[in-house]
């Protein structure tokens, strides 16, 4: 494929600044809802303007699945958010409150300890390729390619059991605590995650094969719903959405969070702006994922066992938490967190999800409770997208589009 | 397609995170004296806040815009009952330039609360859009000139409730609430 891009769509090349007005039906336009039940990812309604079977307007129309996520942030402490805020995305648990529990740290001025950091980051990336593959799930079920939905939600499989190893929970950790991490690795893990390894690279091969490069499939996303770096950068997409558009940014090597800054790792970036860019970009980074994980399973393997929690914390550990640490590695929460109170000020944290730049503006005002947490995650940064991507294109693109979004509506309405 | 795979480690870093914001903010300030715009600073653990009068709002986003910073990352508002007052912070940055890609600096207004209003930044950054929606319903700011002022995530009655101001007191609910008395005997 070259790297042409072809331009559809209600925005021009040059882009400017132009805001499409919404609710400017005219004569023959058809509007069309389509949701919010949908064979897809969740629940969220797109009402589209067609004329004949072109898209003219597109106006997404979210907030299904709104739980009130800010709100109840502000009055459950500072420790109930953690499994909260991982109800936005199950299946990317850490990614999605690590930064939270980063922002805490920020406040509070502790600092997870070395291993706990690798450790994070070996959740993390479990939960990212757990993440994409899901994502590919639903890619495939909208393109009526069913064998690939079997395949990626099958192997996810074998990641979602790696975190089970790791955690004791298939999908809600709750695995990162302010000042460190709930559980060392077990005995025999970092074989285990090697086997996923050799044999996650021998899948990327067969999807290569299947899906990839299959005419069908290629035919469908080459040249569907492009998006131009300006107009990508000037909606703010987030993730491989924008990586897809040739922007090189990940959160993880712009601000290198944990030991990100340690790690041989590439970002894959593509320029062409189209579908099929966005999809190259999510199995490129299923194959880096892959590499961080060896990676950390050899420094984990390698060193020796320490705490997995901040010195502060674990200075204040009844001895019977100390030989449970020290015995099966699991760091209990201790009854004070609870209830701990946060120094004043305000943090932002954030991290790269599977599907993006998530952030958290976390203010306190020395209570007990956070005084405002404002959570932007990727799916509602990426969300714009279908106002702007989707004009010009037939209603047959529509899921391709979509799809290769990656949006997933439980996170864009928290 | 492979070829088009750039090491994005020679793009943009990796670099300390405190050297990008300390670029990006005085990026930001330099352009705001520029154009006379008068502000204060409030500092905040990985970003900085500029503090800038309603009427030079729209003044002072623009001269962000045309320094680099292309996109909004969080419309971000806190409620302050005691102040009466409603603080609405644009956290912006850049994807486009290489220097300052990352660092967030917020462009913050301070409203009053009874009252709050102020122009709508969605013409200089379209990706305020959705959010200014979100700050529409759950603050009640109104933001002039936006292109589509509605509800984005609650229904409409709920909406006029603002629940993310502070007088809004979510309820805790009793496990038996709304049973009627002799289901609850039992």
């Amino acid at each position: 494929m070259s790297g042409e891009v072809r331009v559809y769509g209600g925005w021009r090349d040059d882009l400017g600044l132009r805001v499409i007005p919404s609710k400017r039906i005219g004569k023959d336009v058809y509007e069309v809802f389509i949701g919010p039940q949908h064979p897809g990812s969740g629940h969220m309604r797109i009402i589209i303007r067609v004329d004949g079977d072109v898209i003219v307007e597109a106006d997404p129309d979210i907030g299904y699945v709104h739980r009130t996520m800010e709100k109840l942030g502000e009055i459950r402490g500072w420790i109930k958010p953690i499994p909260l805020f991982e109800r936005m995305a199950i299946h990317d648990a850490c990614n999605i409150t690590l930064p939270y529990v980063r922002a805490v740290e920020k406040l509070m001025g502790v600092e997870a300890p070395l291993r706990a950091k690798y450790l994070r980051v070996l959740l993390c990336e479990i939960n990212r390729i757990a993440s994409h593959l899901y994502g590919f799930a639903i890619f495939s079920i909208f393109l009526g390619h069913s064998t690939m939905y079997m395949w990626a939600m099958g192997d996810r499989e074998v990641f979602i059991q790696l975190a089970e190893e790791l955690t004791g929970a298939r999908l809600t950790h709750s695995y990162p605590i302010p000042g460190g991490v709930r559980r060392d690795i077990p005995q025999g893990f970092p074989d285990m995650a090697r086997r996923a390894v050799r044999y996650m690279r021998k899948r990327l091969e067969e999807y290569r094969k299947m899906f990839l490069e299959n005419p069908v499939i290629r035919s469908r996303l080459e040249g569907v719903g492009v998006i131009p770096k300006n107009l990508a950068a000037e909606l703010g997409l987030v993730g491989p959405n924008a990586r897809g558009s040739g922007i090189a940014y990940d959160v993880r090597i712009i601000e290198p969070y944990e030991v990100y800054d340690e790690l041989d790792f590439e970002v894959p970036v593509y320029t062409e702006g189209d579908a099929l860019a966005r999809t190259y970009v999510r199995v490129e980074e299923i194959a880096q994922s892959l590499r961080i994980i060896e990676q950390v399973v050899d420094w984990l393997e390698k060193k020796p066992r320490e705490p997995i929690v901040d010195e502060s914390i674990y200075k204040k550990y009844p001895p019977l938490h100390k030989k449970i640490l020290e015995s099966q590695g699991r760091a209990k929460l201790l009854p004070w967190m609870a209830t701990m109170k946060v120094p004043a000020g305000a943090a932002i944290g954030r991290g790269e999800t599977g599907r993006g730049e998530i952030i958290y503006y976390v203010e306190s005002d020395g209570g007990v409770n956070p005084y405002r947490v404002r959570i932007v995650t990727p799916s509602a940064r990426n969300v714009i997208a279908f106002k702007y991507a989707l004009p010009g294109h037939r209603v047959m693109d529509l899921p391709a589009i979509y799809g290769s979004l990656d949006y997933f509506p439980p996170e864009a309405d928290r | 397609m492979v070829e088009a795979r750039e090491r994005a480690e020679g793009v943009v870093g990796p670099r300390r995170y405190e050297e990008v914001l300390k670029a990006a903010r005085s990026r930001a300030e330099e352009a705001l004296r520029a154009v006379g715009v008068s502000f204060s600073i409030e500092e905040g653990k990985g970003f900085v806040d500029l503090v800038v009068d309603v009427d030079s709002v729209v003044r002072a986003a623009e001269a962000l815009k045309a320094a680099g910073f292309d996109h909004v990352v969080s419309v971000t508002a806190v409620d302050y009952p005691k102040r009466k007052q409603i603080k609405v912070a644009y956290h912006v940055t850049s994807y486009l330039d290489p220097e300052i890609a990352g660092g967030i600096v917020g462009l913050a207004v301070y409203l009053p609360r009874a009252s709050p209003e102020m122009p709508s930044l969605t013409s200089v950054w379209v990706s305020a859009e959705f959010m200014e929606r979100e700050v529409y319903e759950f603050f009640g700011v109104h933001f002039r000139g936006h292109p589509d002022l509605r509800p984005l995530l609650l229904v409409p009655e709920l909406a006029e409730k603002h629940p993310l101001r502070k007088d809004f007191v979510v309820r805790e609910e009793s496990i038996y609430e709304g049973v009627p008395e002799r289901v609850r005997r039992g």
